[in-house]
C-alpha cells in the first residue's frame, strides 16, 4: 500500500482522489458532458466501422471480397444496414410479456454504453488554442474496473429477459443458456482480473495504465492474460462461444422475436460490448495507451505525451476486434457439455491456481526476504516440471488404448451393421475397383494433352521463324 | 454531518423508486417480475452507497448480487416455467405461522442487538478513506474483522461442500455419450445421418414442402413431423413435378457422350430455327 500511495503522488502533483492517477480537478460540469457525447459518438461510430471491418475480413479469410458495392470499399453498408433495420416494421409478438419485452433491449444498450465512462483513452491532454488540460478520460475512482465487471453483469440482463419475455420456446433456451454462460465465465474472468489488481495495486483503470511504464502486463501475467481473452469472447457471445444465440440450433436465441428497432438496439450492444472487453484488455493487459516498446523510448517519450496515446490506444483496441474476427472465421461452435467443461473444470481451476501464484509472490516481495529472482526461477523451474509431468502423464495414459486397438484390430467390413462405414485405426481399406479405371482414363487424358500442347508449340515457332 | 445538495436531491429521487420496487418485489404476481423489482432495488441501493462515498461496497454488491445471485434466481426461475406463479397453498402445515413467527423474532433481535452496540467515534469519511476507499475497508477487514471474517468464510465452504455432497449420486450405469448414442441408432436402424432439409433450393424453399430425392420424388421425412401431423404439410406443385420430369425426360433421350456439345449445338439450332421462323 505504500509503493501504492508513493506512485499515485509522483504520477501527479495534486491528486484530486486518492488512489487515482488521473487529475479531474479541473473539470467541471459541461467538461464531462462535452466527454460523455464523444464518447457515445465515438461507440456508434465504432460500431459501424466494427461491421464493415468484420465483414470485409471473414470475406478475406473465406477468399471472397465483401461489401464492396456502397461507397468507396463498401464503406457506407453499414450504414444501409441500419437503415434497413430501422425501416423494417416494428413486430410484438403476441405471446410476449410487453414491459419486459420493450425493457431488456434497452437494458442491453445502456449497461453496455456505461463502461467506456471509466477507461483512459489517454494521459493529460491540452485543448488546442487554449490552456486547458484535462486527461482524455470520463472519469476514475478506485474501483473502476469492478465497476465495469458490474455493467458488464447488467448486461446481460438484457438477454436473459429478452429470452424470457418473447414467450418463445427457442429465446428461453438461448436466455438460460445465457444465465448459465455468464455464471460459468464471468467467475474466470473476474480471477483473471484479481491477479491485475494485485500486481498493480489498484483497481482504477489510470492507475493501472500508470503501473505499466516498464512492460505491460501481458506479459508477466501471461496465463490471466489468455483467461480473459478466452472468457471476454464468452463474455460477448461470439462465435466458439455464441450458444445464446447459436443459429443452427436456436434460430437466433434470446433475438428470434425481436425486428426492427429492438433487434438492433441487441446489435448494437453485442458490437459496444465487443468494444468495450477490447478496451479493457488494451487498458489491463496492454498498456492502455502507451505507446508500445519502439516507439515509446524514440525522443524522450514523445508519443507517450499529448494526443499521440490515443492513436495508440485505438490501435490496441482494433488489434483486439480483429482477434474476436480472426477467432470468429477460425473456430467452430462448442457443443454444451465441451464448453461448459472448459468453463468449470479448465478455466476456473486455471485461474485459481495463477491467483495464489501471483497472491504469493506479491507477499514474499512485499512482506519477505526472499530475492525476487530467485522467486521467478523457482516458479520457472516448478513450472516447467509440471508441465513434463502432464505430458508424460498424458503420453501413459494414451499409449495403453492404441496397443489394444492394434492387437484387436480385424478385417475391414465394409457393411458392419448394415451400413457403409469407414475404417478404424488399424483397419486397411480394400482397394478401390474404380482405382484402376481412374488411372486408365487419366493415362489418355495425359496423353491427350500433350498432343494439344505439342501443337501449338510448332505454330509460335512458325510465327517466329516467319517474323524473322 | 451535512448531506450535499447533489446527495438529498438523488436521494429524494432514488428513495421513493426504491420503495415502489420493494413494494412491486411483494406483491408481483409473477415471479420474474419479483426478481426484476428485487435486481431494480439492488442497482439503486448500490447508487445511494457509491454517492455516501462507499464505491467498494456498491460496485461488489452490483457485482456479487445482483450479477451472480440474483442470476442464478433467474436461471431456477427459467427452469421452473416461463408463467409460474407463485402460489398461496402452504406445502407444510402451519408453514406461514411459524415463518412470521421467526421473522419477528429475527427483527427483534437485529433491532435489540443494533439498538444496544456501542459504536466507536467516527473519524470521518476523509479519514477512512485517506488510502482509497477499497484500501481503508481492507485494512479493517482483515485486522479488525479477520476472525469473523474467516469464521464466515469456513461456513460458506462448509455449506457449499454439504450442497456438493447431499447432491452426489454414484453412477450406477455406464455413461451414455455422443458415441454410445450414435451406435445404438444405427443398431435400431434409424436414418444414418440427419434427415433432408425441407424446401425446394430456390423454387420452395419453405418449411411445409418436402425436399425432392435424386429421381424428383418428394421425400416425406423432411418436413417436420408437427407441421405432418397438423396437416399443413403442401405438396409439391405440378409445375416442380412437370419441370424435374421434362428434365428427366431431356436426360433420357439427349447423346450423353458429349452432354456440352449437344447442348451448344441444340441451342444454336434453336435460335437458328427462330431466326428463320422470323425470316419467313
Amino acid at each position: 500500500m505504500g509503493a501504492l500511495a508513493l506512485a499515485a503522488t509522483v504520477a501527479t502533483e495534486t491528486p484530486a482522489v486518492p488512489g487515482i492517477a488521473a487529475d479531474f480537478s479541473n473539470d467541471n460540469i459541461w467538461v464531462y458532458l462535452v466527454k460523455a457525447v464523444l464518447i457515445i459518438v465515438f461507440l456508434l461510430t465504432s460500431v459501424l466501422m466494427a461491421l464493415w471491418f468484420e465483414r470485409r475480413l471473414v470475406a478475406r479469410m473465406q477468399v471472397r471480397i465483401g461489401p464492396n458495392v456502397h461507397g468507396p470499399l463498401g464503406l457506407l453498408q453499414a450504414v444501409a444496414d441500419a437503415m434497413k433495420l430501422l425501416m423494417k416494421e416494428d413486430i410484438t409478438v403476441k405471446m410476449a410479456d410487453k414491459v419486459v419485452y420493450i425493457l431488456a433491449p434497452m437494458i442491453s444498450v445502456f449497461s453496455s454504453l456505461l463502461i467506456y465512462a471509466v477507461i483512459p483513452f489517454g494521459p493529460e491532454v491540452r485543448i488546442p488554442f487554449t490552456d486547458f488540460t484535462t486527461p482524455a478520460q470520463l472519469t476514475d475512482f478506485p474501483v473502476a474496473v469492478l465497476y465495469i465487471l458490474a455493467c458488464a453483469a447488467l448486461g446481460v440482463y438484457g438477454i436473459v429477459l429478452g429470452g424470457w419475455s418473447s414467450g418463445s420456446t427457442y429465446p428461453l433456451l438461448g436466455g438460460v443458456r445465457s444465465t448459465a454462460q455468464i455464471i460459468s465465465y464471468e467467475l474466470a474472468m473476474g480471477l483473471s482480473l484479481v491477479s491485475v489488481f494485485l500486481l498493480a495495486g489498484s483497481m482504477s483503470t489510470s492507475e493501472i495504465v500508470n503501473q505499466q511504464e516498464r512492460f505491460w502486463y501481458a506479459l508477466p501475467l501471461l496465463p490471466a492474460f489468455i483467461l480473459y481473452v478466452i472468457s471476454m469472447i464468452g463474455e460477448t457471445n461470439r462465435l466458439p462461444f455464441d450458444l445464446p444465440e447459436a443459429e443452427g440450433e436456436l434460430v437466433s436465441g434470446y433475438m428470434t422475436e425481436y425486428s426492427s428497432m429492438k433487434f438492433a438496439w441487441f446489435f448494437l450492444a453485442e458490437y459496444i460490448n465487443m468494444l468495450n472487453v477490447s478496451a479493457v484488455a488494451t487498458t489491463l493487459f496492454f498498456g492502455g495507451w502507451r505507446a508500445p516498446w519502439p516507439l515509446s523510448a524514440i525522443n524522450d517519450g514523445m508519443f507517450n505525451q499529448g494526443w499521440w496515446p490515443i492513436l495508440w490506444f485505438l490501435a490496441k483496441v482494433w488489434f483486439f476486434m480483429f482477434i474476436f474476427v480472426w477467432v470468429r472465421g477460425t473456430l467452430l461452435r462448442f457443443r454444451y457439455d465441451q464448453f461448459m467443461k472448459l468453463g468449470w473444470k479448465i478455466l476456473i481451476p486455471v485461474a485459481l491456481t495463477w491467483l495464489v501464484i501471483v497472491a504469493i509472490y506479491q507477499g514474499v516481495v512485499e512482506f519477505g526476504e526472499i530475492d525476487r529472482q530467485f522467486f521467478i526461477y523457482a516458479s520457472l523451474a516448478l513450472f516447467v516440471i509440471a508441465i513434463l509431468g502432464l505430458v508424460v502423464s498424458s503420453f501413459a495414459t494414451k499409449a495403453e488404448p492404441e496397443v489394444a486397438k492394434k492387437t484387436e484390430a480385424e478385417p475391414f467390413d465394409a457393411f458392419a451393421g448394415g451400413f457403409p462405414v469407414p475404417p478404424l485405426p488399424g483397419q486397411q481399406l480394400p482397394p478401390s475397383p474404380r482405382a484402376a479405371r481412374r488411372a486408365a482414363a487419366a493415362a489418355t487424358a495425359a496423353t491427350a494433352v500433350l498432343e494439344v500442347e505439342a501443337e501449338p508449340d510448332t505454330t509460335t515457332k512458325t510465327e517466329g521463324t516467319s517474323g524473322d | 454531518m451535512m448531506t450535499s445538495t447533489g446527495e438529498a436531491v438523488l436521494f429524494w429521487v432514488l428513495a421513493p423508486a426504491m420503495v415502489l420496487g420493494a413494494l412491486g418485489l411483494v406483491f408481483a404476481r409473477k415471479a420474474v417480475y419479483a426478481a426484476l423489482s428485487m435486481i431494480f432495488v439492488m442497482v439503486c441501493l448500490a447508487m445511494v452507497y457509491v454517492m455516501q462515498q462507499a464505491e467498494f461496497l456498491g460496485i461488489v454488491q452490483v457485482v456479487v448480487y445482483t450479477g451472480a445471485v440474483m442470476m442464478l434466481f433467474v436461471f431456477v426461475l427459467m427452469l421452473v416455467g416461463v408463467d409460474a406463479s407463485t402460489s398461496a397453498v402452504e406445502t407444510i402445515k402451519g408453514q406461514r405461522w411459524i415463518g412470521i413467527l421467526m421473522g419477528v423474532g429475527l427483527g427483534t433481535l437485529l433491532v435489540t442487538v443494533t439498538a444496544r452496540a456501542a459504536l466507536p467515534e467516527t473519524v470521518g469519511l476523509d479519514e477512512a478513506n485517506s488510502e482509497t476507499n477499497p484500501a481503508g475497508l481492507a485494512r479493517v477487514l482483515m485486522s479488525d474483522f479477520v476472525l469473523d471474517l474467516e469464521i464466515v468464510a469456513t461456513l460458506l465452504v462448509t455449506a457449499a461442500l454439504a450442497a456438493l455432497v447431499l447432491t452426489h449420486r454414484r453412477r450406477l450405469t455406464p455413461k451414455i455419450g455422443q458415441p454410445e448414442r450414435a451406435a445404438a441408432r444405427m443398431l435400431a436402424g434409424d436414418h444414418p445421418v440427419n434427415l433432408p432439409a425441407p424446401g425446394v433450393y430456390a423454387r420452395h424453399n419453405a418449411m411445409d414442402v418436402p425436399a425432392l430425392d435424386p429421381e424428383g420424388n418428394p421425400i416425406e421425412a423432411s418436413v417436420s413431423r408437427v407441421l405432418r401431423i397438423r396437416g399443413q404439410e403442401h405438396s409439391l406443385d405440378t409445375d416442380v413435378t412437370t419441370l424435374v420430369a421434362t428434365r428427366d425426360a431431356a436426360e433420357l433421350t439427349g447423346d450423353h457422350g458429349t452432354d456440352t456439345a449437344a447442348e451448344r449445338g441444340g441451342q444454336n439450332d434453336d435460335t437458328d430455327a427462330a431466326t428463320t421462323e422470323g425470316e419467313a
